[in-house]
C-alpha cells in the first residue's frame, strides 16, 4: 500500500473515534447498566456531542489550507475531502437528533422551528450548505462544475460562520464554548484574508522602500 | 419448459397498506420501544434510591403528592442547573460542590413581617412539621423529573412570621459567598440570585420550603440546606441555598428577568401555550427519556389547584 493510502486509513479511523465513543456509551447505557453513561438527559447530550464534532470537523477541514501554506506540505490536500465529509457525517447525526429527540418526527413542529427560531434557521442553512458540498464532492461534480465548483465550495466559510452563530444564539448565559469556536473559525478565515492581501502589503512596502 | 419463478417481491414482504399509511406512528413506536428498553432496566435501581446523606426524621406523606414514579436519585442529583457552581445543566454543580458546607446555616426572614428573625435551618426542621411531596419538576429548558421533596409548607412559615398589611410579595435571595460558590467570582449572572413570588402564591398549599429529597437532607447541588419548590412554575423560580426571605411591597426583579427580560418573566408559570423565544414549551422530555414526546400540562398539571390565582391575568403578557 502507498503511504498516502495508509495515512488515509489512519485519518479515517481517527475521525470515526468520536462516533465510536458515542456508540460505546450507548452500549454501556442499554446493556451495561450504566445510567449515567449518556447523562440524565441523553437527548441533549447526544445533540451537543454531535454538534460539537461538526464544528470540530469543519474547523479541521478549514485548517488544511493554512497548514499547506505555512509548512509547504501539499500532501495535506489529500485528506481534505474526507475530513469535510466527516463534518457532513456529524452534522447529519446532529440533524437526526433534532428530528428524533427534539421533535419526535413531528413535521409541523420542525417547520415552525425553522421559520420561527433564528438559531434553528441559521443551523438549517448551514446544513443545506454542507449537504450541497457533500453531494458535489465527487470527481464527476468537480469536472462538471469546473470553475464554479470552487466558488460553490467556498460556501464552507459561510457554513462555518453560521455554525458558530447557531451555537452562540443557543446558549443561555455561558458563552465560553461558542466563543472558543468563534475564535477558531475567525483565525482560520482570518488567515485566508491575510494570505490573500499579503502580496499587496508586500508590494506597498517595497514601493515605500524604493521611494526612500 | 416453463420454470416457475418467484416474483421479485414476495407478497409476504409487501408492507400491509394499513401499516404503510401509519408509518409515522410506526417509526415513533419503534423509537419509543428503544427508549423503553433502556428504561425497563431502571426498575432495579429505583428500589434503592438515595445518596447516603443523613435521613430526615418524622416525615409525613402528603396527599398533594403525585403517584407518578420518582426519577432516579442519581439523575436528579447529577443533572441540574445551579449557576453558582457551574454554568448550564449537567453534572457541573455536583462536581463543583464537593467541599460545600451547608451546616451550620442561618436564614434571615424579615421585611414586612411582625416577627422577623434569623433562623438556624436545623431549628426550622425541628420546629416544623416536615412533609414529603412528590412533585413534577419542569425546567424551562423543556425537561422534567418527578422528585420526592421533603419540606415545610411555606404557608406554615408565613403564618408564624405574620406578614404586615404592606406585604404583597416575597423575595428569595441565595447566599452570597464566593468561598462557597465559585461562579460568584465571575459575571456569569448578576449575584446574588434573586427570585420572587406574589404573597398569595407563596401562601399556596403547594409551595414548599424544601430541606430534603428522597428521605434525606438536600445535597449541595440541589440547593442545600434550604430552597424553594413551586411545582407549577419553571424550575428556575425555586431559588436555592437561601440566605434570606424578605416580605416586600413591590414586585421583586428576579435574576433571569434581569438577564434576559424577553425570555424570562416574573411569573414563569409552566404553560405549553407560551413558547420560550428559542424553543417550544408544548412538549417536554421526562428524563431519562431521549425524546420530547410528553405533552406539557398547563401549570405543570396543577391547574386545578392554582388557576384561581391567575383569574383575569393575561398569561401571554405575564409569562
Amino acid at each position: 500500500m502507498k503511504p498516502v493510502t495508509v495515512a488515509k486509513i489512519l485519518v479515517f479511523a481517527a475521525a470515526c473515534l468520536p462516533a465510536a465513543a458515542l456508540a460505546y456509551k450507548f452500549y454501556r447505557y442499554f446493556y451495561g447498566g450504566d445510567f449515567n453513561a449518556l447523562t440524565a438527559n441523553p437527548g441533549d447530550y447526544i445533540t451537543d456531542f454531535t454538534g460539537d464534532w461538526t464544528l470540530a470537523f469543519i474547523s479541521i477541514s478549514l485548517s488544511i489550507t493554512p497548514l499547506r501554506r505555512l509548512t509547504g506540505w501539499n500532501q495535506a490536500i489529500k485528506f481534505r475531502r474526507m475530513l469535510g465529509l466527516f463534518a457532513f457525517f456529524y452534522v447529519t447525526l446532529h440533524l437526526l437528533t433534532w428530528i428524533v429527540f427534539v421533535h419526535y418526527f413531528e413535521v409541523s413542529f420542525m417547520i415552525e422551528d425553522v421559520f420561527k427560531r433564528p438559531f434553528i434557521t441559521v443551523g438549517m442553512a448551514a446544513f443545506v450548505i454542507l449537504f450541497s458540498l457533500a453531494i458535489t464532492s465527487n470527481r464527476f461534480s468537480i469536472r462538471r462544475l469546473g470553475r464554479r465548483w470552487q466558488t460553490l465550495h467556498r460556501l464552507v466559510y459561510v457554513a462555518a460562520i453560521l455554525g458558530v452563530i447557531h451555537f452562540w444564539w443557543l446558549v443561555k448565559a455561558d458563552i465560553t464554548l461558542p466563543r472558543r469556536w468563534a475564535v477558531a473559525v475567525a483565525l482560520l478565515l482570518g488567515f485566508r484574508i491575510w494570505w490573500t492581501l499579503r502580496p499587496r502589503f508586500l508590494a506597498q512596502r517595497r514601493a515605500r522602500v524604493t521611494r526612500v | 419448459m416453463l420454470i416457475k419463478q418467484a416474483p421479485d417481491i414476495r407478497s409476504s414482504e409487501i408492507t400491509p397498506k394499513n401499516v404503510y399509511l401509519r408509518r409515522r406512528e410506526f417509526i415513533q413506536a419503534s423509537a419509543a420501544a428503544l427508549v423503553a428498553a433502556g428504561m425497563g432496566t431502571f426498575a432495579d435501581h429505583v428500589a434503592a434510591q438515595g445518596g447516603g446523606l443523613p435521613k430526615l426524621p418524622n416525615v409525613k406523606k402528603s396527599p398533594l403528592s403525585t403517584t407518578e414514579a420518582p426519577s432516579l436519585y442519581d439523575h436528579v442529583t447529577s443533572y441540574n442547573n445551579f449557576y453558582e457552581f457551574a454554568p448550564g445543566a449537567g453534572d457541573g454543580p455536583k462536581q463543583n460542590s464537593k467541599g460545600f458546607k451547608a451546616r451550620p446555616w442561618k436564614i434571615k426572614i424579615d421585611g414586612e413581617v411582625a416577627k422577623p428573625g434569623d433562623y438556624d435551618v436545623d431549628d426550622l426542621i425541628k420546629q416544623n412539621a416536615l412533609e414529603e411531596r412528590v412533585y413534577r419538576f419542569r425546567c424551562v429548558e423543556a425537561w422534567s423529573f418527578v422528585i420526592p421533596w421533603i419540606g415545610i409548607p411555606m404557608a406554615d412559615i408565613i403564618n408564624k412570621v405574620q406578614p404586615t398589611g404592606k406585604a404583597q410579595f416575597v423575595e428569595f435571595t441565595t447566599a452570597m459567598d464566593t468561598g462557597k460558590f465559585p461562579m460568584q467570582r465571575t459575571d456569569l449572572l448578576e449575584w446574588p440570585y434573586i427570585e420572587g413570588l406574589r404573597l398569595d402564591e407563596a401562601k399556596h398549599p403547594l409551595t414548599l420550603l424544601a430541606v430534603g429529597l428522597y428521605g434525606e437532607i438536600l445535597p449541595a447541588q440541589n440547593g442545600a440546606p434550604i430552597r424553594m419548590v413551586i411545582p407549577w412554575k419553571y424550575g428556575f423560580k425555586g431559588a436555592k441555598s437561601l440566605a434570606r426571605i424578605r416580605f416586600v411591597e413591590k414586585q421583586p426583579l428576579n435574576t433571569w428577568q434581569k438577564m434576559a427580560r424577553n425570555e424570562y418573566g416574573f411569573y414563569a408559570n409552566v404553560n405549553p401555550m407560551v413558547d420560550h423565544p428559542r424553543w417550544s414549551q408544548a412538549r417536554e422530555r421526562r428524563l431519562p427519556s431521549f425524546v420530547a414526546n410528553r405533552k406539557t400540562e398547563m401549570f405543570n398539571g396543577y391547574a386545578d389547584q392554582v388557576q384561581g390565582l391567575y383569574a383575569g391575568l393575561d398569561l401571554r403578557k405575564n409569562f
